[in-house]
């Protein structure tokens, strides 16, 4: 029970160390100075200053967009992979697939950005929104692979055995087994390529045109003239929203789960009566 | 399965809602397309007012992109897939940009106010008769100290940065030509030298400096310096303004034996497409009051004669940001060096950095 | 039947095969391609030369393997713990949702907030102070790098491991338990080697990282430290000499490879069978 005890404390400690950056920007985002050097007393005006400021909102509304539409072609995409690298049976064929997925994951992002921006060249693709979500989606392929493939590793063949005995089709069994069950891989693949997508810097900065940018680039050319606290007071805002996201997606998924399992009792309870 | 397909839909719709949104965005902020300026340009290095100014007197809608650094620009103008109509390089960048046949020729017949500039910024030898670009602003590369740290007058010269006395309390700002440049200006060379030896030399006394470098950083030093961080930095006039703004304490000066002379000049890239917006934009910045205004909001020095009579008289007279003619004529602007010469100043500074220790 | 699943395979594969072909293979053979110029445009075998005579980059690898080192196993002994203790905890998924969630403010923002934190009359100064022992000099030293550095990858590092602990079967702790074990021996003979797949995913996912680090050199480290990554990005962003920096990358990218055949292997072919 003590160890019990030290341990919640520790998990109390090592969030406090990752969340002090993030409390400290915030804090900045109140203070009637210019810079984050000292504190001046508390301001709404940065806030103010963030909802005026048109050209930011539109580059936080691209950024979300590029990111949720990125993640979502690059799972859809890693997904067929996945099944497909899974059905291989030949060794050789499915290493060299798994180390060609890898190379992505491995290389600096420098290299990422600097190989696109040739290859674009030389296929005269414009820089813009399409070549900016083309390397996104690239570079999120391989991390929803990997979270996928373990999960169909997990699943036992004779789970999939015993539906086709049943005498399903392979599209039946794909619907109905496959994909419910690997369904977690997915979803946490999705999450990381959004994570990967709305981190990404450089590959970004320089696959971008004219015409189009991302938060993280927005904030880099800012960043030149020392940090504007609307940039802070934007991360609060986003901060706080994610939050909230992430909480009631939690508290949701909990209380239909809690309902499925009460409701599977129930069933239960009521076969059981009929039974007797 | 259901609720994965029925997931993926909602986040379409979601992704739907959003481009609606930007795209509703775009159109207030009057982008239609042709009526629009693409102009490139280092960060906040214009007053945002002017282009709004500019926007209600011509109709025309100003797109601003930023890049951090010449090379960086010059790839994405390189690369073509973009359509920037005016950028804002430097001086040895526009001679290579010359060379890479990058640049679209200025039409003069359609320029006005060509004469508001001051002779000795014009005509310079990265570009005989301004045949492709404009003066936007121009400086120096000095030494910015503190004086909580540093006695006022104790820094003059290049060579006073060596002394034991400051060790550990210099930042350098990360660039190889200035950097390696100042250096073989303490040694009575030229900063566009172009031997070996003679930069080998140059990298050797750098070594020396090293016990009194505290770190080679890049913007960042401009926050760093108000922040009471460091006493000393090597950096571009125009960032020494920002900081002197910021921090009371510090000063800035240009040794007397002689500095970098940079200038940013306003360029049409080849990738351009809106001219009749170009010039209207050029002949607006050329204009003294513009000018004047730009210049207060930057912060750096204006090459426009007009404008900078418009300026207060402190800062007119200021002679760390106008150094007097004597040490503008003894200080240098860069040439663009052959690739291998580039390649010499680079692997001589990464070698500097590296064996700091 | 055998040709109907062949059929659907080449269905899933498509996309992803086209994935492989046009965003790894050819920009994979680009980089390779370009590393054999030199800056001048000549078709050469020079960069390499230059990468593995000149001791400037056979130091900065020493350097950047080394840091990345340190970098791995800070992360490693700050992350298992409380992968552990997350395992046990209640709401676990949301307290790991929380974990992820620091990573989605901007790297730099983050990077500048450690700045203000560490500065000569920052946070941690201030703090010191009430102690008599301020201003102490963090930014620009190997502590402050690793630190924020690590603090980076935490979350990284966190997530593997943790989903190798939730894989554990609890009866093999009960099982050491009811034998005898003390809870050390528990520890050290069944749950880390159970969980051993987590960590080495973990390790992998902040080693290679760390490995090509830049910006934070140079924010936080004052580019006291130059990492593979900063002469990446210095060769490709700054002095536009391609060649070389591309050939860095081709020699990162194979020694990635080799890690991964290394860390993997046994691995691979245990899941095959």
């Amino acid at each position: 029970m003590k160890t019990r005890k030290w341990g919640s404390l520790y998990l109390v400690l090592v969030f406090i160390i990752l969340y002090v950056p993030i409390i400290y920007l915030i804090a900045y985002s109140f203070s009637a100075g210019d810079t984050m050097a000292n504190f001046h007393g508390f301001t709404w005006r940065h806030y103010a200053d963030l909802f005026a400021d048109t050209r930011m909102i539109q580059i936080v509304i691209d950024t979300l967009l590029l990111a949720l539409l990125s993640s979502l072609i690059a799972t859809m995409i890693g997904t067929l992979g996945a099944l497909g690298i899974h059905r291989t049976s030949r060794p050789v064929v499915k290493n060299t697939i798994l180390s060609l997925n890898n190379i992505l994951m491995v290389s600096p992002d420098v290299i990422i950005g600097a190989s696109f921006l040739i290859f674009y060249t030389a296929l005269k693709i414009p820089l813009g929104f399409g070549s900016v979500l083309l390397s996104h989606i690239a570079f999120s392929i391989p991390i929803v692979v990997l979270m996928v493939l373990p999960k169909l590793q997990e699943m036992r063949q004779t789970m999939l055995d015993a539906a086709r005995d049943l005498g399903s089709s392979n599209a039946q069994v794909l619907s109905r087994v496959i994909m419910p069950f690997i369904a977690p891989g997915i979803l946490s693949g999705f999450f990381m390529a959004f994570t990967y997508s709305l981190d990404d810097f450089a590959v970004t900065f320089f696959v971008t045109g004219n015409g189009f940018q991302t938060l993280a680039v927005e904030i880099y050319a800012r960043a030149r003239q020392g940090i504007n606290l609307e940039i802070n007071a934007l991360s609060g805002v986003m901060f706080v929203f994610a939050l909230l996201l992430v909480v009631g997606y939690y508290f949701i998924q909990q209380g239909s789960a809690r309902r499925k399992a009460s409701h599977k009792a129930e069933s239960e309870a009521k076969l059981n009566e009929a039974a007797h | 399965m259901k609720r994965l397909i029925s997931m993926a839909i909602a986040i379409l719709a979601v992704v739907l809602g959003l481009a609606a949104w930007s795209n509703h965005l775009q159109q207030t902020q009057g982008a239609t397309g042709d009526n629009t300026l693409n102009l490139y340009n280092w960060g906040d290095y214009i007053d945002p007012a002017l282009i709004t100014k500019f926007e209600k007197q011509t109709g025309y809608h100003v797109n601003v992109e930023t890049f951090d650094s010449n090379e960086a620009m010059y790839t994405k103008i390189q690369q073509g897939g973009t359509s920037y109509d005016l950028a804002v390089p430097s001086e040895y960048m526009i001679e290579k940009m010359k060379k890479a046949n990058m640049l679209i020729p200025l039409d003069k017949s359609k320029l006005t106010g060509m004469n508001n500039f001051g002779k000795s910024f014009l005509n310079q030898p990265f570009d005989p008769g301004n045949k492709y670009s404009i003066p936007y602003f121009w400086g120096t590369l000095g030494i910015i100290y503190n004086d909580k740290f540093v006695k006022p007058g104790a820094i003059q010269h290049w060579d006073d940065l060596w002394s034991p006395k400051y060790r550990n309390d210099i930042m350098l700002v990360d660039s190889a030509r200035d950097i390696l440049g100042f250096s073989l200006v303490s040694l009575g060379k030229s900063m566009n030298t172009t031997d070996a030896p003679t930069l080998q030399a140059a990298k050797a006394k750098l070594d020396q400096l090293s016990p009194n470098v505290k770190a080679v950083v890049a913007d960042e030093i401009k926050m760093y310096m108000a922040d009471n961080e460091a006493a000393i930095a090597v950096d571009w006039s125009g960032e020494a303004s920002e900081m002197m703004s910021n921090n009371s304490h510090l000063h800035y000066v240009v040794p007397s034996e002689g500095s970098n002379l940079w200038f940013d000049n306003l360029v049409i890239p080849k990738t351009a497409k809106h001219f009749k917006a170009i010039y209207a934009f050029l002949n607006f910045m050329n204009n003294p009051k513009n000018a004047a205004q730009n210049t207060d909001y930057v912060g750096y020095a204006t090459p426009n004669d007009k404008a900078k009579a418009l300026l207060p008289k402190s800062v007119r007279n200021d002679k760390q940001f106008y150094p007097l003619q004597s040490v503008v004529d003894k200080s240098e602007v860069y040439k663009d060096l052959a690739p291998k010469t580039v390649g010499l100043y680079n692997d001589l500074f990464l070698e500097f950095k590296m064996f700091r220790n | 039947m055998a040709k109907k699943s062949s059929g659907t395979n080449a269905l899933f594969y498509t996309p992803y095969v086209l994935w492989l072909g046009l965003f790894v293979i050819a920009p994979l053979a680009l980089i390779v391609y370009q590393s054999f110029f030199d800056i001048s445009g000549h078709l050469t075998l020079a960069n390499y030369q230059t990468y593995f005579s000149s001791g400037t980059y056979i130091l900065m690898t020493v350097n950047s393997v080394w840091y990345a080192f340190i970098i791995t196993v800070v992360t490693l002994l700050i992350s298992y713990p409380a992968a552990y203790v997350l395992h046990y905890a209640k709401h676990k998924q949301l307290w790991l949702l929380l974990i992820i969630l620091p990573t989605w403010i901007n790297l730099l923002l983050k990077a500048y907030a450690f700045i203000g934190i560490f500065s000569q009359d920052g946070g941690v100064n201030t703090f010191l102070g009430f102690f008599g022992i301020a201003p102490q000099q963090f930014l620009f030293t190997d502590f402050s790098f690793i630190f924020v550095a690590a603090y980076i990858e935490i979350p990284f590092m966190i997530l593997p491991i943790f989903n190798g602990i939730e894989e554990l079967d609890e009866s093999f702790v009960n099982a050491s338990r009811d034998l005898g074990a003390t809870g050390w021996q528990t520890f050290t003979k069944v749950i880390l080697p159970l969980t051993m797949s987590g960590v080495k995913a973990g390790v992998q996912a902040v080693f290679i990282p760390s490995l090509s680090l830049f910006m934070l050199t140079r924010l936080i480290g004052g580019n006291r430290v130059i990492t593979l990554g900063t002469a990446i990005e210095e060769h490709f962003l700054v002095t536009m000499n391609w060649g070389m920096g591309s050939t860095i990358g081709v020699v990162l990218i194979v020694a990635m490879v080799i890690i991964m055949f290394l860390t993997g292997e046994r691995k691979k072919r245990g899941s095959l069978r």
